[in-house]
């Protein structure tokens, strides 16, 4: 899996080292836009808080628990500090599991973009 | 350019997408692979296989007279379309046509609440509106209304109802086709029409008084392909005093027929929301050897050797959670009201109090409600339904594959038919190869005159030979419930046409009245071929 994702990895820190020459006060306003799409569209899902009776996370919170079981991952998506866009904007655009794919109508390409900055934004910078 | 619809020469298909540009604008038609892929149905039961129901691109209008213009251009190219609202209808094609090659019309941005009346308890809203959003302007603006939701938040409140989905309140409420009240609809013609009192000039009763005057035609737009629907007014519930909830427990398995009476009782006066019918014994098989055994033993246990496992162990035939709301004094009154009634007439009948408060709640009471029970029966949407939609689990935990559909047969609502129908359902899931809970199982009851024996059959991302298997499996077991007057509520998009052939009464008359109506209201069969079961003159032939 890791091996996998190698290439996109070099794509993302190029792409990286290129976000963080935007201005400060874009690159804010990109993370607020950013999760305010985060909160409509991946919160009721991926954020805290109990699930169905029985169950002791939301839906994709409670799979991110099992998948990174054993090891120090958060299964809360803003809690990641190793998220890249192009992983974010991949499992959005093909869904992954039970998640379904999301369209353009629902997210656009633009709003992704922000998203998946959101979600990259404690990521340490490319060396 | 994608490929065309079949039949539809590529000269003609190009030429349409061309105006549909023009109606909407270029970057709203999508055609690229990469986009139209976003519409596929996430949890096919066919994917991947050539009969994977997939678009040839999809047109996303955002305003009434874009649909207008979409329509007309698609008639005079003799385009397929397949409206869908938010596209969320997971398990029952999600964002996929029917027909494959139709054009998708994307409606997720027409997303506008146009009305909210608390003071009459009603709304009106297009077709991109979700739960999620109704339930959020009523919020911030406090009204003092309640939506009732389906289990997943994210679905249109439009298609819901188009769909006969359903909630968890009130049987009026929860039936979310039936709390409709007018509508407006786009024809096939591209002319645009509103029923009840949304057809007079003046619509100041939109959402007051359903049938206006002259035919209730308005039931033609849900599960059919007679329009696309653009506004729907919608029924709110007013926001309760109060709520509580009691459980009632019988000891015997044939207490369920005298159960089931009186729990209909209470919901036919109005006294009580969506009752939850379950098996405490049937949950303890997990733990029981000695019950495993006695289920599995050759021709099943009989109701005496079952209730004599459930008096040495203590535990209930069956249960019912009963929901209340209403004026705090009411319902518990109504609550003491059951209390006396059945347990003057069951023996051994158990009653547990449940949670009770008043609205609105405080963060630690809407936290007591999401631990213990469901947010849903407050009418509050959220997505926890997915936890059950396969993905990783305890037993399994490095899968990634998920998603299911459903067989959901409608039955009496009775006590009988329960027993009835889980031994008839269990023998067809046995010969299918499925698991089924087959002396256990207890019926949904959103269509609150009816019983629904839903259960999920899984759909596989990543290996077919679990999908055919449930597809057969929902085939074989589809023509058993039919042989014993069960039909399905719903369907995924490759079963459309095997529950609509269980309506047969009359050389399916039925039918044959809907393709007349098709053929007269929509006669080159551009929209949604294939819902409903319900096919143009030109593709008849090809019914499954």
């Amino acid at each position: 899996m890791r091996t996998k994702w190698l290439p996109a990895l070099t794509l993302v820190c190029l792409a990286g080292a290129s976000a963080a020459r935007a201005q400060p006060v874009e690159r804010d306003a990109l993370l607020t836009q950013g999760k305010q799409v985060y909160d409509y569209w991946c919160l009721p899902c991926h954020g805290p808080g109990l699930g169905l009776p029985g169950f002791n996370a939301l839906p994709g919170t409670q799979q991110l628990q099992i998948k990174y079981r054993g090891t120090s991952i958060s299964p809360l998506l803003e809690e990641r500090t190793d998220l890249v866009p192009v992983f974010v904007k991949t499992i959005v655009r093909q869904g992954v599991s039970f998640m379904p794919q999301f369209r353009k109508t629902e997210i656009s390409d633009a709003e992704l973009e922000a998203m998946a900055a959101y979600l990259a934004r404690t990521r340490p910078p490319a060396r | 350019m994608p490929a065309p619809p079949q039949g539809v020469s590529a000269a003609e298909f190009a030429a349409a997408l061309r105006k549909f540009e023009t109606a909407v604008g270029e970057q709203w038609v999508f055609k690229s692979d990469e986009d139209v892929a976003l519409y596929r149905d996430a949890y096919s039961p066919e994917r991947d296989e050539p009969t994977e129901r997939l678009a040839s691109a999809a047109v996303a209008p955002v305003t009434v007279e874009q649909v207008q213009q979409v329509v007309r251009a698609a008639n005079e190219h003799k385009i397929p379309l397949y409206p869908i609202s938010t596209g969320k209808n997971l398990g029952y094609g999600g964002s996929a046509p029917i027909l494959s090659g139709s054009v998708v019309v994307d409606l997720k941005r027409m997303n506008r609440i146009l009305a909210v009346d608390a003071g009459r308890c009603q709304a009106v809203v297009e077709p991109g509106v979700s739960y999620f959003d109704l339930y959020r302007y009523i919020q911030e603006r406090d009204l003092e209304v309640w939506i009732d939701t389906p289990d997943p938040g994210w679905g249109s409140v439009v298609g819901n109802a188009l769909d006969h989905g359903v909630g968890y309140t009130y049987g009026q409420y929860r039936d979310h086709f039936g709390s409709h009240c007018g509508m407006e609809v786009v024809l096939p013609s591209g002319d645009l029409m509103r029923t009840g009192m949304a057809a007079l000039a003046n619509d100041a009763s939109w959402a007051d008084y359903k049938y206006g005057y002259g035919p209730y035609v308005a039931g033609l737009f849900g599960q059919a392909n007679f329009g696309i629907v653009t506004k729907m007014g919608f029924w709110l519930l007013p926001r309760p005093e109060a709520y509580r909830r009691g459980t009632v427990s019988v000891p015997k398995r044939r207490d369920i027929v005298a159960l089931v009476e009186h729990v209909n009782y209470l919901e036919n006066l109005g006294l009580i929301g969506m009752p939850g019918f379950r098996s405490p014994l049937g949950f303890a098989q997990a733990r029981e050897p000695e019950l495993r055994a006695l289920v599995a033993k050759p021709g099943g246990p009989s109701d005496e050797e079952l209730d004599r496992f459930a008096e040495s162990k203590g535990l209930p035939s069956w249960s019912v959670e009963l929901q209340f709301y209403g004026p705090e004094k009411t319902i518990a009154g109504s609550w003491d009201y059951v209390q006396q009634r059945i347990g003057a007439s069951i023996p051994g009948a158990r009653f547990e109090e449940g949670v009770a408060y008043r609205f609105p709640l405080t963060a630690a009471q809407q936290a007591e409600v999401q631990r213990v029970h469901r947010l849903v029966d407050i009418g509050v949407p959220n997505m926890s339904i997915f936890a059950i939609a396969g993905g990783r689990t305890a037993q399994n935990p490095d899968s990634a594959d998920g998603g299911q559909f459903y067989f959901a047969p409608m039955i009496p609502r009775t006590g009988e038919a329960i027993l009835e129908a889980n031994r008839v359902l269990g023998q067809a899931y046995r010969d299918a190869g499925l698991p089924y809970n087959q002396y256990f199982s207890a019926p949904a009851c959103w269509h609150y005159r009816a019983f629904i024996m839903i259960t999920s059959l899984p759909v596989s991302r990543l290996d077919p030979e679990i999908n055919r298997r449930s597809r057969a499996a929902f085939r074989a077991i589809a023509q058993v419930a039919a042989e014993h007057g069960w039909g399905e509520y719903r369907s995924p998009p490759f079963g459309v046409d095997l529950v609509a052939s269980a309506y047969s009464f009359n050389d399916f008359a039925l039918r044959r009245f809907c393709e007349t109506l098709k053929d007269a209201v929509d006669p080159n069969g551009i929209i949604a071929a294939g819902r409903g079961g319900i096919w143009p003159k030109h593709l008849r032939g090809s019914r499954a």
